[in-house]
């Protein structure tokens, strides 16, 4: 038998439901029976307060599980109430198209609810249906509504449009969020983005203004066609974690210049060549 | 730590939250209400209700400071029976979000049979999802419009002990302990309560069912109004217990009965919120003394609230 998302999802909030989880599973299976639209509201409503807020404890062979079943699908840090609020909605059998559900959710949800909706995006019907809805939430002022569709979830790599894509990536950088949690950054560069990118930068040290290192992570492939080895020099100058990023962009560039650049910080490109340095652990302070 | 179980923060600035924050208050309870001037579309109703169960709670999260909502139509808007009837269908999805505390501020503006009829509607609401009720008390004839706010709790089978009567002042706050409900008191500038009247009131009656609120909105008033209440308290001699419960601990009882506030909320906050919509409590990490003891050191007027 094929193990679905809702399998696991059901899995492991049963695990911690305690009592509760009982009235979990019928209300799940009314789901998926016809229950109306009021129905499916009133049971989101209630899931916090019979599930409870806490973290969803997960091993590392439930993600790897979550992985095999939808892939790109990170579970890490979801919550009880999260969790149960995606598996109602995935469980959730209606007479509308999905989208419509979902935007009269979205329309009426706190912050909890939004963030929740949003994880789970990756793995609802009609995903492709989704767009609009999706657009509001990287809109959001709320950085966790944002952060819920930007990171550690598939569906910006598989479904946006270059410029959704590129925009999602520099708002993220706008509101001092992370780059390296995004899924597909790397796959998804491409020199419109870099140019957007380098234009911040010049924007924000303008302003006398720092930029997150993060940023040469999208500009590295394109520091040549953009003309940027002057800026990277710059960021080569700066502090130590700027310095790794420089080095970290100018190895993903093959040009004479850019070795030639490199050769000026032997130690930082030690560290990068060694891989006790690379985009995920830079701003961690994990590299010696 | 303080509570104000009364504010309208969406009709408030940052530098509010941050003065809040500094003067200790570490929740507050945002009813819902008239903003000023007539919606005429259900849609900016739903959309206003929307944004007190999410974006101001997360804004007010973002100083350290957690956020509460009561939800229901107020009385001056229910006098629109076309826009009334359009929330009515609405509220019972809003009345299950994350932290709404209660149903209110509902009762009456004046006293017409509008207000009577989805006053009584609500009632039956917060009966029937065991939701506490806040009831704004008339500006108007006032007495006897709180004394009929009662009677109509009583017909509609609410149990006092789960009703906040709020904007009391020296005229209706006997009948209203008497009668076994909460009484909250606005201290609000000119038309309401003043601190001095407050803490009068407090000499007299002592700490046992009342709550103080500043009721801050977009009129003339002080979203500092609990924490200079308490310290214009202190400094008349006023005991500690009787502080700690008209300025926390009672408010915390009487919503807390809707299972959507507990004092962990911000003393131990789950790891999802400390993650994504609340970035903690610098007063309760030890950071910095509430800056209202100063105020209050340098000044004693600088307290009042008239």
């Amino acid at each position: 038998m094929t193990i679905a998302p809702i399998d696991l999802l059901s899995e492991w909030i049963l695990r911690q439901a305690g009592d509760k989880g009982a009235w979990f599973m019928s209300q799940l299976h009314s789901m998926s029976k016809g229950a109306s639209e009021q129905e499916l509201h009133i049971f989101m409503g209630l899931i916090p307060r019979m599930l409870g807020k806490q973290d969803l404890v997960l091993t590392p062979a439930d993600c790897q599980q979550a992985e095999q079943v939808c892939t790109g699908w990170r579970p890490q840090g979801w919550s009880m109430d999260g969790g149960a609020r995606v598996a109602a909605l995935v469980a959730y059998q209606g007479t509308r198209p999905f989208a419509e559900t979902f935007k009269d959710l979205r329309r009426t949800a706190d912050a909890g609810e939004m963030i929740a909706l949003y994880r789970g995006l990756s793995l609802y019907p009609e995903p492709e249906s989704l767009a609009f809805e999706v657009g509001e939430g990287l809109r959001s002022n709320m950085r966790a509504v944002f952060e819920a569709i930007a990171h550690n979830n598939p569906y910006p790599r598989d479904r946006f449009d270059e410029h959704r894509w590129n925009h999602m990536v520099l708002k993220a950088l706008f509101v001092g969020s992370r780059l390296s949690p995004i899924m597909g950054i790397d796959e998804r560069a491409n020199p419109e983005l870099a140019r957007i990118l380098l234009d911040y930068a010049h924007e924000r040290w303008a302003a006398g203004r720092a930029v997150s290192p993060e940023l040469w992570r999208c500009v590295g492939p394109f520091i040549d066609s953009l003309g940027a080895l002057d800026d990277m020099q710059r960021v080569l100058a700066g502090t130590e974690v700027e310095r790794r990023a420089a080095v970290l962009a100018l190895s993903a560039s093959s040009s004479a210049q850019a070795r030639s650049l490199l050769d000026t910080s032997p130690e930082a490109a030690r560290l990068v060549g060694e891989g006790r340095v690379d985009w995920n652990n830079l701003l961690q302070g994990e590299a010696a | 730590m303080y509570i104000d179980p009364h504010a309208h923060m969406i009709s408030r600035t940052t530098d509010d939250y941050e003065a809040m924050a500094a003067a200790g208050i570490v929740a507050l309870i945002e009813p819902a209400f008239w903003v000023g001037q007539p919606r005429t579309f259900v849609g900016t109703y739903v959309d206003y209700l929307s944004s007190i169960v999410g974006w101001e709670r997360f804004r007010a999260g973002q100083f350290g400071i957690r956020h509460y909502c009561t939800v229901g139509l107020n009385s001056k808007e229910a006098n629109n029976e076309e826009l009334a009837e359009g929330v009515m269908e609405w509220l019972p999805r809003f009345a299950l979000k994350e932290g709404v505390v209660a149903i209110g501020e509902i009762g009456y503006d004046e006293q017409t049979e509008l207000e009577d009829k989805y006053f009584r509607a609500q009632l039956a609401l917060a009966r029937d999802l065991q939701l506490p009720v806040m009831v704004h008390t008339p500006h108007r004839d006032k007495k006897r419009g709180t004394s009929r706010s009662m009677d109509v709790c009583e017909e509609m089978g609410i149990d006092p002990s789960w009703v906040v009567i709020d904007h009391n002042n020296e005229e209706t706050v006997a009948e209203t302990l008497d009668r076994g409900y909460w009484a909250g008191f606005s201290i609000y500038p000119s038309t309401k309560m003043g601190n001095a009247r407050m803490v009068e009131l407090l000499k007299q009656y002592g700490g046992d069912r009342i709550i103080v609120d500043s009721a801050c909105d977009w009129g003339i008033s002080d979203c500092l109004g609990v924490a200079k209440t308490a310290q214009l308290a202190r400094q008349h001699g006023i005991d500690e217990d009787i502080i700690h419960k008209v300025t926390y601990a009672n408010a915390l009882e009487v919503y807390g009965k809707s299972g959507q506030i507990r004092d962990s909320d911000w003393l131990d906050p789950p790891g999802i919120d400390q993650r994504t919509l609340f970035e903690g409590n610098s007063i309760l990490r030890g950071g910095r003394e509430p800056r209202i003891e100063t105020l209050g050191a340098q000044s004693g007027d600088s307290l009042l609230i008239e």
